[in-house]
């Protein structure tokens, strides 16, 4: 059994051992994944706005909140080999913190939301209470996911537990957190979440300007999240993450305890994810338990396989895809939408596991190869 | 440790049994390995010798005492260990055939480095891992990747992985087994170069390569320790000669 690493990014091209590591054509491949992102930030920063409505402009915020959750799958699943069916959790740790905030801000100092007096004696559970500070909200936005991905991801990894095994653990996570959520409809709004939010830090939500702003704080935060997971996958510790995900007993047999190097995977999914969260609220008006449950979990999987979940670009380009199929079939056949998507995922597993990014690798392989069979391209190795 | 310690490392090992649901595949096993000797672990295929080295290494549990450095390794996991110091090779190559020589080298030197500073990515290669490939002869293909190594090449690469890992003990499974000759008088003058301030734990079939190289060698056989002693001595030992029956001869043949 001789192990493989498929797919370190950089893994034909070599370290800077000889000053010829510096020329053009080193820089290009160190660091022409950087190109892409700089080209899907100009199409996002720069090319949306000025040519979207601020309807369509909201819609592709969506798209990108979600995207931004994908990324971090990208990382734990596609690097990592964690199978993470259960991200909507963290999704909504970020997007509930945020709505919490934003629900508390419409009431003014003091006032405790509408729906607790609708719903129960209008007196507001303590734990909500931090959340009128916006400051301790985005703290909570970051840290709440980077805690409960530590405690969750500690108490499984440690044990060895890994594959279909720790799927399903997450995806019962997801289901867990959303029945939570519809059973404390007096502190959480149950299942209608919560929405009809007025102001963001201040900025009332109806301004077209402030929801542009709204999008492009959104994009900007995928930028700088894929800038990260560039960083990952072509530092030290990402050829550790990938050799993890191939060979798992063979890199606890070089020192690394596999389980730490996982979680620091899991956890930084966990957080991108709740940024995503943290943004929809706003975006969308609302949060509610439908939009961070099991089904909606694997929405977020969807588009990271659809895209090709090893590669950088891969997991965004794909959920933005997703979003966009689902708004348009999903108006013009509202009851299928959920059948094309369980389709479209079937297809990519099974006939591109590698996702739209490899499909180039694909095509190249139908060529006759003249490169040693060592050295062929796997289905993950393709990098955006 | 104990005050006959004068600055060499040695491992312990005293009445390990490793028992597979009733079946003791090592049975009270004494065995003391010490810094500067190529010490040549035999026995027949099932005599026990692949088990050892993993309860010795973490991966499979044993009863009885390790210790190496004041560290009772039985209790340790698998990652603890190669941390203390303790690195071993598999009967079978497992190298990451997708990355070059260099990182896969790159890789292995990693863990004593802190945490955080793996968040960077390598910029140029560290000075153990440029010694490493002088060592074990691979500096010429230093950026192929590992997975188009001959055999043999892929155990000096998994030697060399030990070596940058600062392994102070190596346990090598069957390093030789299908080599050619010249490349196991290769890997004997390897050994020899890097024995000296470590421990070599050589497991072999290969009498020749043992006669050749060995400093010492611990015979097994049922999961016992048969014999121990210099090669003369192991081949004069009738009860050797018993258990290799078939081989007996070849056993007692003169060098
Ligand atoms: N995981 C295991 N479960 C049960 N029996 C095992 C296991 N591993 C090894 N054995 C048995 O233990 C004995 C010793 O095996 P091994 O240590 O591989 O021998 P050697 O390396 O000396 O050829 C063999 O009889 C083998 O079948
Ligand atoms: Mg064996």
């Amino acid at each position: 059994m001789t192990t493989t690493v498929a797919d370190v990014n950089d893994a034909p091209s070599r370290p800077a051992r000889t000053a010829a590591a510096f020329s053009p054509a080193a820089l290009l491949r160190s660091h022409g994944s950087l190109l892409l992102i700089a080209a899907l930030a100009v199409m996002l920063l720069v090319w949306a706005p000025n040519s979207l409505s601020v309807f369509r402009l909201g819609n592709l915020g969506k798209y990108c909140s979600w995207a931004l959750a994908a990324v971090g799958i990208g990382l734990a699943w596609g690097r990592g080999g964690m199978l993470v069916l259960g991200q909507g959790v963290f999704f909504g740790l970020g997007g509930y913190a945020m709505a919490m905030h934003m629900k508390l801000e419409a009431a003014g100092p003091g006032r405790v939301p509408d729906f607790m007096e609708l719903y129960g004696d209008s007196t507001m559970p303590l734990w909500w209470e931090p959340f009128r500070s916006g400051p301790f909200t985005l703290f909570a936005i970051v840290a709440l996911p980077a805690l409960v991905s530590f405690v969750m991801g500690y108490a499984v990894l440690k044990r060895g537990v890994k594959g279909a095994y720790f799927a399903i653990l997450t995806q019962a996570m997801a289901v867990a957190f959303a029945t939570l959520l519809v059973a404390t409809i007096k502190q959480t709004g149950g299942f209608n979440g919560l929405n009809t939010f007025t102001t963001f830090f201040g900025q009332n939500l109806y301004d077209p300007a402030v929801q542009k702003n709204l999008y492009l704080i959104t994009a900007g935060m995928l930028i700088v999240c894929l800038v990260v997971v560039w960083q990952f996958n072509r530092s030290r510790y990402g050829e550790l993450l990938v050799a993890t995900r191939d060979a798992e007993e063979r890199v606890r047999f070089l020192g690394y305890d596999p389980a730490n190097i996982k979680l620091v995977a899991f956890m930084t999914a966990a957080v991108m994810a709740s940024i995503g969260g943290a943004m929809f609220a706003p975006l969308v008006g609302i949060i509610s338990p439908s939009d961070v449950n099991a089904t909606a979990s694997i929405m977020m999987i969807a588009g990271v396989a659809l895209g090709g979940r090893a590669s950088l670009l891969g997991p965004a380009v794909g959920a933005i895809a997703v979003g966009f199929g689902q708004s348009a079939l999903s108006e013009r056949f509202p009851t299928n939408w959920v059948y094309f998507q369980g389709g479209l995922f079937v297809v990519v597993i099974l006939l591109l596991p590698g996702g739209i990014a490899s499909v180039g690798a694909k095509v190249r392989d139908l060529r006759p190869r003249r490169r040693p069979a060592a050295l062929t391209v796997t289905e993950a190795e393709v990098v955006a | 440790m104990t005050a006959s310690f004068r600055g060499e490392d040695y491992l312990e090992v005293g009445g390990l049994t490793v028992d597979f649901d009733g079946f003791k595949a090592v049975d009270g096993v004494d065995l003391t390995l010490l810094q500067g000797r190529l010490h040549f672990l035999i026995g027949p295929n099932g005599a026990g010798k692949t088990t050892l080295v993993d309860a010795l290494t973490g991966l499979v549990n044993g009863t009885g005492r390790a210790s190496f450095r004041g560290h009772d390794l039985l209790g340790m996991k698998a990652h603890e260990i190669v941390r203390l110091g303790i690195g071993r090779t598999f009967q079978t190559a497992t190298v990451f055939d997708q990355l070059s020589v260099v990182q896969n080298l790159d890789i292995a030197a990693g863990l004593h480095r802190k945490a955080w500073t793996r968040m960077r990515a390598r910029r140029r290669v560290p000075e153990v891992v440029e010694e490493a490939l002088e060592t074990i002869g691979l500096a010429a293909l230093a950026e192929r990747p590992a997975g188009i190594l001959a055999h043999g090449q892929k155990q000096w690469l998994e030697v060399g992985m030990l070596l940058v890992q600062d392994a102070k003990v190596m346990f090598l499974d069957e390093t030789v087994a299908g080599m050619s000759s010249e490349e196991r008088e290769q890997t004997g003058a390897l050994l020899q170069r890097i024995v000296a301030d470590r421990t070599i734990v050589v497991i072999e079939h290969d009498m020749e390569f043992m006669r050749s190289y060995a400093d010492i060698v611990t015979v097994m056989h049922g999961g016992t320790v048969l014999a121990e002693g210099s090669v003369a001595e192991i081949q004069a030992d009738p009860q050797v000669q018993e258990v290799y029956l078939g081989t007996a001869t070849e056993v007692s043949v003169d060098a």
